[in-house]
């Protein structure tokens, strides 16, 4: 019952946050607005007993995203201004497609609760809760770390990924750099 | 005990806002701070989906982490374009990013 009410205010939080970064007209605002988001979604994340996400979530998301969209709103003028229009000339066919694509995904998810019910009887829509012992998940950390460096796992992935950042951190340095004939 | 459905009908919710801010938005900047919406629902889905049914093996949360590193990687891809672009045209809304149009 309390995990249902903590469940309920971090998910109104996050929504609600995630709705006025896309809204509000001021980007410094909608900034900092995502950066709650992503501390909601970090709350979902520990109620989902993954810590070690949600402290990565912490940390990547709050700690460096938002700084560097803080740093790029900052930069660029013109953004601070309030007075102009955040939308663009179609906010209503974004709007209309938003909320068909939010329709569809509930609509798929309200016909898989009619035919593919896990727990019959049990008003429970999709699945229950699987009873999962604590050590598993006090272990799911080191099982995830081992599962990078393992052969059989992702480690082929982990290192696609680490070249991936650093052709990220070379790329933005070149593409941001000043060039000779820009002065 | 909370149904898994309840996560997926927030992480649908979270990226739908996230969709209408992508599509809506003039800033480029905004533009990208709904891509990391997005993103973060595709997160809470994961996440959600590994606990509820394979707790025993890592797999979602593995994908969790490399989709973190992507959007990470692709913050900075995209803050340097947008910042090289408005070193250019001194601007960054993207109606006016037509360069490639003429």
């Amino acid at each position: 019952m309390t995990e249902t009410i903590i469940f309920i205010i971090v998910s109104v939080f996050t929504l609600a946050t995630g709705w006025i970064v896309v809204t509000n007209r001021n980007l410094f605002h909608a900034a900092l607005a995502l950066m709650a988001s992503f501390l909601g979604v970090a709350g979902l994340y520990v109620l989902l007993d993954a810590g070690f996400l949600a402290a990565a979530q912490l940390l990547v998301y709050i700690g460096a995203i938002s700084i560097l969209i803080i740093f790029a709103i900052m930069l660029t003028r013109r953004m601070m201004q309030t007075n102009e229009s955040a939308f663009n000339a179609q906010p209503g066919l974004s709007a209309i497609t938003a909320v068909s694509v939010f329709a569809i995904i509930a609509y798929i998810l309200w016909r898989m609760r009619q035919f593919w019910p896990i727990e019959p009887a049990a008003g429970v829509p999709l699945a229950s809760r699987t009873v999962v012992p604590d050590s598993l998940l006090m272990d799911s950390v080191a099982a995830l770390g081992r599962s990078f460096v393992s052969p059989d796992a992702f480690v082929l992935p982990f290192e696609v990924a680490s070249i991936l950042l650093l052709a990220a951190l070379i790329g933005s340095i070149w593409v941001a750099w000043p060039k000779a004939e820009d002065k | 005990m909370i149904p898994l459905s309840w996560y997926l009908f927030v992480a649908a919710a979270l990226f739908s806002i996230g969709l209408f801010g992508v599509l809506a938005r003039r800033n480029a900047v905004a533009i990208l701070m709904g891509v990391e919406l997005m993103l973060n629902a595709v997160n809470i889905n994961l996440v959600a989906f590994w606990r509820y049914r394979t707790p025993n093996q890592p797999i979602g949360m593995a994908w969790a982490v490399f989709v973190l590193t992507v959007a990470a990687a692709e913050a900075a891809v995209g803050l340097a374009l947008i910042i090289s672009i408005y070193r250019n045209r001194d601007s960054v809304v993207a109606e006016e990013m037509d360069m490639l149009k003429n």
